[in-house]
């Protein structure tokens, strides 16, 4: 049974088929990067996995279970965790207290009205852990807005991360970064616990070569290749389309 | 412009290094007033003090959940009419009692409940829409104030409405003077501003600012938000209930005026004035457009004028409101 799987996914923009019967399946611990030009459903079937969009037919599911028709709560709280390809965080609160928010719910405190959240310990230093993991800590009392655009693209993931997701799904994780900084994107993603599986959207093929366990090329809506990075590379019709060959 | 608000700056650091002294202060004088202040100035504090609990539940509705509710005379005056039916001697009403540990939990508890009816449609909208929606329906129930009259009193409201009692049998006391109302209501307001404080700072509160920043990114860490914005206008609700009770059970009326748009417009004026997400700016802005009638009529008949353009001062030079001035923000492009 596979960790993540989606069957005959299609859905459909008016007369425009972004996504045609697309099935693939995540195993656990795998790294499963999902590529393709502009424009070949990407976006839309990472949104229709995470349930930010609905799919016009096929399936979704998790550990086995039909996900398709819950919401985007019930699928985070489900253990998929995922960010967002533009930048889309709490601008007007600070780095620790936007994560502190994902931390906090995890713990299943967020209820509480009456106690102060400082008091909250386990919350406190988790979101401090996470904001270490993802260089962020000597920003951790700085508003959002303020922050540089590598170092929000590093709480996108932070904030997914300190929701302890099962499955990470990332939306091309360096949109808009300078070389610099991507490699340090590719740096923070490579090092997560090998145990967390992952699901990577991206249209820069360099990025994904280094992290991915398993590539699926789309294009227009469909999948034209999936395996092995050095098989997709080989692969005739990937190189035709998209490595310009 | 930007020399007042350099001059308010300096006040806010003063005011912050004293904060203890002025604390006593606040206390001593607080205590002291009804002694020393004429019945009509201490008739207006009272005002103030229920008007600051009025803005301050709106201010967790806008201030903290940023969801703008144009409606919130509906709880208001329905926490005016609740108790006005239970405990007024007008022949409309039931007249039971004026108890407060019996009226206090009842009319809290229906607001919150007619609050969670209305948050179940309204709280499906956001922005411009649910400003509209909670105007309607705080409208639906001025209509139903002046229609059902049998049992509101129609336009003319429920009169008879005696000042409430605490306590059980002998050990009861009631606050019929204007002195005791006042220590009763300042209690009232200070358990309230303690209560939301609490509530603003705990992890709920926390749940509440980040809906105002990007609920959509909440909902992707997992949080069901709609539950937290129904449990904030809930609280919300009832905290407004409260202050429309406490408004009543002084002028002993409950009038549809209390339902009617034009009170849930001047909260919401005393909270853009004051500052929202402060709690703080509630209060200074519930104390000052109370207070503005009476400190410029005696120069000027023509004061909504005034008040007026007070306000636009404000939103355009000033959105953050007093408080934003005192911790010396403000928007620099504007100034």
């Amino acid at each position: 049974m596979s960790h993540l799987e989606v069957v005959d996914l299609s859905k459909a923009f008016g007369g425009l088929q972004a996504l045609n019967k697309v099935s693939l399946a995540v195993e656990p611990g795998e790294r499963h990067a999902i590529i393709g030009p502009n424009g070949a459903g990407k976006s839309t079937l990472f949104n229709v996995i995470t349930g930010e969009a609905a799919p016009t037919s096929g399936h979704v599911s998790f550990n086995g279970r039909d996900i398709s028709r819950l919401a985007v709560y019930e699928r985070a709280n489900l253990g998929l965790g995922h960010t967002f390809q533009r930048n889309n965080l709490f601008m007007g609160l600070t780095v620790f207290e936007n994560v502190r928010l994902a931390s906090q719910h995890r713990h299943r405190v967020n209820g509480h009205w009456f106690r102060t959240v400082e008091s909250f310990s386990q919350v406190q230093e988790e979101a401090e852990a996470i904001l270490a993991q993802v260089g962020l800590l000597p920003q951790k009392n700085r508003v959002v807005s303020e922050l540089a655009y590598g170092q929000q693209r590093a709480l996108e993931i932070a904030l997914a991360l300190a929701t302890a997701p099962k499955v990470l799904l990332l939306d091309e994780p360096t949109a808009g970064m300078s070389p610099g900084e991507t490699a340090e994107m590719v740096q923070l993603i490579g090092e997560l616990p090998r145990s967390l599986t992952m699901m990577i959207v991206e249209h820069d093929m360099d990025v994904i070569f280094s992290l991915a366990d398993r590539i699926t090329v789309l294009h227009y809506g469909q999948i034209i290749s999936s395996g092995a990075p050095d098989e997709v590379r080989r692969d005739a019709r990937v190189q035709e389309i998209y490595l310009g060959a | 412009m930007t020399a007042v608000a350099t001059q308010l700056g300096r006040v806010g650091t003063w005011v912050n290094r004293r904060r203890q002294w002025l604390w006593a202060a606040f206390f001593i004088v607080g205590l002291a007033f009804p002694f020393v202040a004429r019945p009509y100035h201490l008739s207006l504090t009272i005002e103030v003090l229920v008007f600051a609990i009025f803005a301050m539940s709106l201010d967790l509705l806008l201030g903290y959940t940023g969801l703008p509710s144009f409606g919130h005379a509906a709880f208001f005056g329905l926490g005016a009419y609740v108790v006005g039916y239970i405990a007024s001697t007008s022949p409309l009403a039931l007249g039971l009692t004026s108890n407060l540990l019996v009226t206090v939990p009842i009319v809290m508890a229906v607001t919150a409940a007619v609050a969670l009816a209305i948050g179940f449609f309204a709280l499906r909208t956001s922005g411009i829409t649910f400003l509209m929606i909670t105007l309607a329906f705080a409208q639906m129930l001025f209509s139903i104030a002046i229609r059902w009259s049998g049992v509101t009193g129609g336009s003319d409201g429920l009169p008879g409405i005696p000042r409430p009692t605490l306590g059980v049998g002998p050990l009861s006391y009631t606050f019929t003077s204007r002195e005791s109302y006042y220590f009763l209501v300042l209690a009232f307001f200070l358990a309230s501003w303690w209560l939301l404080r609490r509530i603003v700072n705990s992890p709920f509160g926390w749940t509440l600012r980040g809906i105002r920043e990007n609920e959509q990114r909440l909902r992707a860490l997992g949080y069901n938000t709609f539950r937290y914005k129904m449990a904030a206008f809930a609280i919300s609700g009832a905290f407004a209930g409260l202050a429309g009770m406490l408004l009543v059970h002084f002028f002993r009326h409950a009038s549809p005026e209390n339902l009617y748009w034009t009170t849930s417009g001047q909260v919401l004026i005393m909270l853009i004035v004051g500052g929202t997400g402060t709690l703080t700016g509630s209060i200074l802005g519930a104390a000052v457009i109370r207070l503005f009638p009476l400190l410029v009529s005696t120069y000027f008949d023509r004061w909504r004028t005034l008040q007026g353009l007070l306000f636009i001062a404000f939103v355009l030079y000033a959105p953050r409101g007093i408080v934003g001035l005192l911790r010396g923000e403000r928007d620099e492009e504007a100034l």
